[in-house]
């Protein structure tokens, strides 16, 4: 044992800590990951561990948030995310408030901004929003001092739906950095497919978008002659999907809209399951450890056959557990970390 | 850096031979204990304690970690790093004696916390409380059953303890916090 006369003495061998520098968490709001770092993307995937522990407890929930108010507003129907978000915050030990637009003071006119200053004025400190137009939780985030979770806007982006699936990826691939992550069907209504081309590409990973020419946006369509200055970061685009999933690590299946065949931008869905669908035949050209992924809810023999979508490579069901996991690490570091 | 050193290495093994040797007496049957690491020191100090057990009794014990972040009351006030790690529980703890292990008791709160998250996963026969250094100003009454060095300190000064699994060298050492 030491006696209390080495405290006087300066160890001139002993080094200051090493300054391990920890992530801070300075993020408001989650709008898109068009602005996400890496290093943010890898702290909501390590603290998602940590959420995926609690959940596979016999009692699923801890006291971390507790006093905070999540409220969840949704103009647009929707079963996984929303119940995923409520799963998520009473986890942790939250109070949840639900308003669904259909059901609310918007049916009286409210307006958006209005409806979200209500909910926090009865206290929310988190408003976790969905609604059909591009850029929606953009003008709330700017009108109110709760942070706001955008839970998918129009055709724009669904930041929590992309990282999820960058967490699934991964989980099993570890390291994204040159993984080949084939994102086919509809590329241009979908809110997943532009939120994790960002996502995807923060991490390293090397995105190709499969799809119909007319189903790609503008700016990426083969021959588009347009402004060099896309809104998206840079990709990989092929209209062969047979091509397209050679040495895939990830295929990720879109739903099809079927009201995209009315519009006129589909010839045929026969034709579209024949050159699209994702079937046993074509994953036989990815890397034997491919993942099937697919962000629900599935029209199953369109976008993607019955035995590939329950098959052994997919995770489909595994993705939206980790939804909860991934949607707690975001409540958690929003409410603690600033 | 005015910095003290208060255990060296040679010190650390001690303390850690000795308390492995009070945790063996006070438990008559091993068969039931349960070392539980609170990250991030607690948990190679708890691997530390099993190895020691193994070599004096020829008998393994489970460790776990135990991360309390998610258990924190102290949290908003801190400007901590929001930081996480999974906890992990080797073995049901429900009816097992299970020595929780950290490496400075302070304000007691952080135990509170960890008696919370180890509650959790089931109702332990016992938990009792391993400690490399107790430097008082306790908030709650919580008090520690095996103590590595008792370090009256004054509450503005800074204790660290240093490991060789997390930081490359074992030392404890008290220094002036900063302003």
């Amino acid at each position: 044992m030491v006696d209390q006369s080495t405290r006087g003495k300066i160890a001139a061998e002993v080094r200051p800590p090493e300054n391990v520098e920890l992530p801070t968490w300075e993020r408001r709001h989650v709008l898109d990951l068009d602005d996400f770092s890496r290093q943010e993307m890898e702290q909501v995937i390590e603290t998602a561990d940590a959420m995926k522990e609690v959940l596979g407890r016999e009692i699923r929930r801890v006291p971390t948030l507790r006093g905070t108010i999540v409220a969840t507003l949704f103009y647009e129907t929707s079963t996984r995310t929303r119940s995923s978000f409520e799963l998520a915050a009473k986890a942790l030990g939250a109070d949840v408030v639900s308003v669904a637009a259909a059901a609310s003071s918007v049916q009286k006119g409210e307006t958006l901004v209005d409806s979200a200053r209500t909910l926090q004025a009865i206290g929310a400190n988190i408003l976790v929003m969905r609604h059909r137009q591009s850029g929606a939780p953009y003008l709330v985030a700017g009108h109110v001092d709760m942070s706001v979770v955008n839970a998918g806007d129009g055709w724009h982006a669904h930041p929590t739906q992309a990282l999820l699936d960058a967490y699934t990826i991964h989980h099993h691939l570890g390291d994204l950095r040159g993984k080949r992550v084939v994102i086919v069907g509809d590329i241009l209504h979908s809110r997943v497919a532009r939120s994790n081309i960002w996502g995807l590409t923060t991490m390293g990973a090397q995105v190709v978008l499969c799809g119909p020419p007319t189903l790609l946006p503008w700016g990426l369509r083969p021959g588009y002659r347009g402004n060099e200055d896309r809104a998206l970061p840079p990709v990989e685009v092929d209209t062969d999907l047979d091509r397209a999933i050679e040495g895939a690590d990830v295929v990720m299946a879109l739903r099809l809209q079927l009201e995209r065949q009315q519009a006129g931008l589909l010839p045929s869905l026969r034709e579209y399951i024949r050159l699209y669908q994702v079937n046993e035949e074509r994953l036989g050209r990815a890397k034997p450890n491919v993942l099937v992924m697919h962000p629900g809810p599935i029209n199953e023999g369109l976008e993607i056959s019955p035995e590939v979508a329950h098959g052994a490579r997919s995770v489909i069901e595994e993705q939206v557990a980790n939804g909860v996991a991934v949607r707690m690490a975001l409540l958690y570091l929003l409410a603690k970390g600033r | 850096m005015a910095e003290h050193v208060i255990l060296s290495p040679e010190d650390i093994r001690r303390s850690l031979s000795r308390i492995a040797h009070e945790i063996v007496e006070n438990n008559p049957t091993l068969k039931d204990l349960v070392l539980v690491g609170m990250r991030t020191r607690g948990v190679p100090l708890a691997v530390r304690l099993a190895q020691r057990i193994a070599e004096f009794e020829g008998r393994g014990v489970p460790v776990g970690a135990l991360d309390i972040g998610l258990y924190r009351d102290d949290i908003s006030y801190l400007d901590l790093k929001p930081q996480l790690k999974p906890t992990e529980i080797p073995t049901d703890i429900a009816g097992k004696r299970v020595v929780l292990v950290d490496d400075v008791l302070f304000t007691g709160r952080s135990i509170r916390a960890a008696l919370d998250a180890l509650i959790d996963f089931g109702r332990p026969q016992h938990i009792q409380l391993a400690v490399l250094v107790d430097r008082g100003h306790r908030e709650l009454p919580i008090r520690a059953d095996y103590v590595g060095k008792n370090i009256p300190t004054a509450r503005q000064e800074d204790v660290q303890v240093f490991l060789e699994e997390t930081d490359g060298r074992d030392a404890v050492v008290v220094l002036p916090r900063e302003p």
